[in-house]
């Protein structure tokens, strides 16, 4: 797929800001007062702004309301109204730990369990599609949730869990491209399933029906970085779990040393979350004569 | 609504006969004229006299070469628009309830006035079915010209998708295909109609028809042999003489 600027973004900062919010929420930083005005702000601001990046890349922004009436049927839907509702239980539960010092544990669980379902329903707006079979599988939930879970623990100051979560979400990128690699073809799409004529023999793209590009092309069939791709998953493993893992759990605790594991950790999610998207193969590619 | 409807009592949709499809790609081209001129947006070309020319359109013919295992390949050409799935994923998708199936009829249409073009239920199709339009940036696709199908200010020859109605070989057929008794019931039946990837399980209602097994050249084999290889008279003369040379 088009690894689209916006999505990236959105997905890599929001599971960020969601994973600290549930920390928050279900009590597991006590913080009160300015140290959870700087907690807070940054969960609302990395959630919010997350957010607000996703409805870039919709063709009438202006509309994005809509989505929120869906519910019953689209994991879209789910997501929006899960993060507006994460977002509105969390702010009275803010603003009293922020200037009462106190807190209010049960919006507070509400507002920690709904940030990790509307993890879970971004992870299934892609984890749904049966169309792009790297997807639609298991660890595509596990990478969003142990990226969201690692996050939160090291922004909440868990470094120890932290540690052990990047670990776990090291595993799943693993899982997640050890998997993928093999589903387009454990799945048995092909050409000939696809255009039926299997029955006849062996197909292969002739012509493609236009000689230009289309929606489908660019979006779908698009093949960018798959020829770095080994290069850029050990890149982002490192990034992403491996190097933070060390840091936190080898090394001495220090706000430099947990800065630097938290650039490393983004750095590493932004490669992998490109990697999720560059890598994707849809299956309408069988029609343009791709393998997918 | 984006929950499906129950099934339809009539399920609306297209019959591809890919044996009499030449790929003339006339569909494609009575299929954007009448669906960039009624319904809905216009379907848009970009950069049409440029270097890098697109558009939006809601029917593709591709042309696929087909190597039977003990046959010369074939050419197939390949219609494509959306085949009105009876659980069709795009619906389901869909954030906003634009995307939706009709309860009467099974044709999946969008509302256009409340897409916001976030692109799900194209990532969703198995078909490539749909395309965000370029300039009007909401969903496009086949609306099996549901403007003419129940027109009665056109000509009641007309009140067919405009692919159906242009179509030169007679490779496209329209009608009921819940209906048993329906000509393109019938015609499915005959000819052993398939879905496309049915393993998506999104049960289409548009049927393809295989192209028919080609003649065997063996049958007229035998009257093809060499005739005689020893040929006597002036021929026998010249093809010693020549063997000799």
């Amino acid at each position: 797929m088009h690894p689209a600027p916006s999505l990236i973004l959105f997905t890599t900062f929001s599971g960020l800001g969601f994973g600290l919010l549930a920390v928050l929420g279900l009590g597991l930083n006590p913080a009160t007062g300015l140290r959870a005005f700087i907690l807070y702000g940054l969960g609302y601001g990395l959630a919010g702004g997350g957010l607000i990046a996703s409805t870039f890349h919709l063709g009438h922004p202006e509309r994005a309301w809509r989505a929120l009436s869906q519910w019953r049927t689209s994991w879209l839907s789910r997501e929006g109204v899960l993060s507006l509702a994460t977002l509105a239980c969390m702010a009275p539960h803010a603003a009293s730990a922020v200037f009462l010092g106190q807190h209010l544990p049960v919006l507070g669980v509400i507002g920690g369990i709904l940030s990790v379902l509307t993890v879970l329903a971004t992870a299934m707006i892609y984890a749904q599609l049966k169309t792009v079979p790297r997807w639609h599988h298991w660890t595509t939930p596990a990478v969003f949730l142990s990226a969201s879970f690692a996050g939160g623990m090291m922004l909440g100051g868990h470094l120890a869990i932290a540690g052990e979560a990047l670990i776990l979400l090291g595993l799943a990128l693993i899982a997640h491209w050890y998997f993928g690699d093999r589903r387009l073809a454990e799945t048995g799409h092909r050409p000939e399933t696809a255009t039926g004529l299997g029955r006849i023999g062996k197909v292969r793209l002739f012509e493609r029906p236009h000689t230009g590009q289309n929606y489908l092309t660019r979006e779908m069939v698009h093949v960018i970085g798959r020829k770095h791709a080994a290069k850029l998953r050990l890149f982002a493993l490192a990034g992403a779990s491996a190097l933070p893992a060390i840091i936190l759990l080898a090394l001495p605790a220090s706000y430099l040393l947990v800065a630097l594991a938290l650039v490393a950790h983004l750095t590493g999610m932004l490669t992998a979350r490109w990697l999720f998207f560059a890598e994707a193969e849809h299956v309408v590619g069988l029609y343009y004569g791709r393998p997918a | 609504m984006t929950s499906l409807p129950p099934p339809p009592k009539r399920k609306l949709g297209l019959v591809i006969d890919l044996d009499t499809c030449v790929g003339c790609h006339a569909c494609v081209a009575s299929c954007k004229e009448w669906n960039t001129q009624g319904y809905g947006a216009p379907l848009a070309d970009l950069d049409a006299y440029g270097a890098d020319p697109s558009g939006t359109f809601l029917n593709r013919i591709h042309s696929f070469e087909v190597t039977p295992p003990d046959a010369p390949p074939q050419i197939v050409h390949f219609p494509k628009s959306c085949l009105h799935c009876d659980d069709a994923p795009c619906v389901t998708v869909c954030p906003t309830g634009a995307s939706y199936k009709r309860a009467e009829d099974g044709i999946v249409l969008v509302n256009e006035s409340t897409c916001i073009g976030c692109g799900l239920c194209a990532w969703a199709c198995p078909y490539g079915a749909r395309e965000l339009d370029g300039v009007e940036k909401v969903m496009k696709k086949c609306t099996l010209c549901v403007d003419r199908i129940y027109n009665e200010t056109i000509p009641e020859e007309d009140r067919t998708p405009a692919c159906v109605r242009t179509c030169p070989a007679g490779a496209r057929h329209f009608g009921d295909l819940a209906d048993p008794d329906s000509a393109v019931s019938q015609l499915v039946e005959d000819r052993g109609g398939f879905d496309l990837m049915p393993e998506m399980g999104t049960k289409p209602v548009n049927k393809y028809l295989p192209p028919r097994p080609k003649d065997q050249i063996d049958v007229l084999a035998p009257f093809l042999d060499p005739v005689t290889q020893d040929a006597k008279g002036f021929l026998g003369w010249l093809d010693r003489a020549l063997d000799r040379l």
